[in-house]
């Protein structure tokens, strides 16, 4: 049961091996991968950087609520920093359970929650040269719009596939 | 005839590296304070800017005059102030003067003489006259643009040369300016506001703004919410308090908790895992 970083790419398989249970009848797992657009943006390249002292308490809460909140056996999420290429792995959250709904709706809170909670921060780099960091510099532009809220949700929502 | 405050806050305030109007005391600039003081003894205040600083948020919270007249300096300023009102006298402070008191400032009114071009302190510090904490007369305004456009660009030199009415100052510190980060420190001290050092980091969009990853601080902020105003103000930073978050050793805190010597202060930004 832990949340953890990965300065290089992740091991899916060893995360898969944390998760096995005797008494579990399935397992899910979701990655985010690095995709190359972003809100109408051609994007090259990603960087990722966290707050880990608190980034690792967060997390660890995250998964201390799944496991309240649903019956599943294990959870596991791991997150890459650093700078990622194209298709790469950027986050990593599996859950094993007795049956296979609780693994996919703890799975789902796991990573929903990791996105709003977690001081990690996304640096995306452009095709055209640009940069900028994914849900702030959209607010720096346009400060104290009544809608701030709504539109990180939009960003979230977007930024991985899912 | 009305005597209305001015405050001089449109300096560059190149020896303390950091805008002088909004260095704070406990949690007031020192604009607001100046204001503050100028409008407990004054119908109305202005706040003295330069054309490029009237989008500047500290100095745009108060009724702003901008110099009409070409140049820098405070004299410029005060002939702004005499231009814009001509039949009003201008009790004129500088913003960095964090000890001026109500006292001084009543005593200066009661003796202030009409009939002069200004009435102002002497300087404890070396006896010449004061001329950023003073009444300035409607007639001055001719005179100031005589000796303007005869090269003059000291008001010091102007007050020493002209009928002006001078005061021996009630309090040997009460115009001591802070030009420099050791002036604002003896001037915290002099208040008696503690300061305290803490250690800040920075991340992502905070640590580029910042131009470093963390630093150890004197502050005289006492709440997180008071030091995101002071280094927002020393750094740019473009995102809104509201905007942010705030950890305190490593953990989530409110923006009104009190903060303790020793204290690891981190600014979140809006997030993006995943």
């Amino acid at each position: 049961m832990a949340f953890r970083f990965a300065q290089s790419a992740i091991d899916a398989v060893q995360g898969r091996l944390e998760l096995r249970d005797a008494g579990a009848g399935g397992f899910v797992s979701f990655e985010g991968w690095v995709r190359d657009h972003n809100e109408g943006k051609e994007v090259t390249a990603l960087e990722y950087e966290a707050f880990q002292e608190l980034a690792l308490k967060e997390g660890g809460r995250i998964l201390a609520e799944a496991l309240e909140r649903f019956p599943i056996k294990r959870a596991l999420c791991i997150h890459r920093v650093g700078a990622l290429q194209l298709t790469d792995l950027a986050v990593w959250v599996g859950v094993s359970a007795v049956h296979r709904g609780e693994a996919f709706d703890a799975c789902r809170y796991i990573i929903d929650e990791v996105k709003h909670r977690v001081p990690i921060w996304k640096k995306e780099h452009y095709r055209n040269g640009d940069s900028g960091w994914v849900n702030c510099e959209q607010c720096a532009a346009a400060p104290l719009h009544s809608h701030h809220a709504d539109q990180h949700h939009a960003a979230l929502d977007v930024d991985i596939g899912k | 005839m009305p005597v209305y405050g001015l405050v001089l806050a449109g300096g560059s305030s190149s020896r303390m590296q950091r805008d002088k109007a909004s260095l704070p005391y406990r949690g007031k600039t020192q604009l607001d304070r100046a204001f503050g003081l100028a409008a407990r003894h004054c119908a109305e205040v202005f706040v003295s800017v330069r054309a490029t600083q009237v989008a500047d948020p500290a100095r745009a919270a108060h009724p702003m005059l901008v110099d009409s007249i070409p140049g820098e300096g405070p004299i410029i300023g005060i002939r702004s102030a005499l231009a814009a009102f001509p039949r009003v006298a201008w009790l004129v402070i500088a913003c960095d003067l964090p000890l001026l008191s109500d006292s001084t400032l009543d005593f200066l009114l009661l003796e202030r003489d009409p009939h002069s071009l200004a009435t102002a302190f002497f300087s404890a510090h070396d006896n010449l006259p004061e001329p950023l904490c003073a009444v300035w007369e409607p007639a001055a305004a001719a005179a100031l643009a005589e000796y303007q456009s005869a090269g003059g660009q000291c008001p010091r030199k102007f007050l020493m040369r002209n009928r002006a009415k001078l005061l021996e100052p009630l309090d040997a510190r009460a115009l001591d300016n802070v030009n420099t980060p050791e002036e604002y420190a003896a001037a915290l001290a002099a208040l008696e506001i503690s300061t305290m050092k803490l250690r800040v980091q920075y991340f992502a969009l905070m640590r580029e703004q910042a131009g470093r990853s963390e630093e150890t601080l004197e502050t005289a902020a006492t709440t997180p919410a008071e030091l995101y105003g002071e280094l927002a103000t020393r750094y740019g930073f473009t995102l809104a308090r509201e905007q942010l978050k705030v950890a305190v050793n490593s953990e989530f805190s409110e923006w009104s908790r009190p903060l303790a010597a020793g204290d690891d202060v981190v600014f979140i930004p809006p997030v993006a895992g995943g």
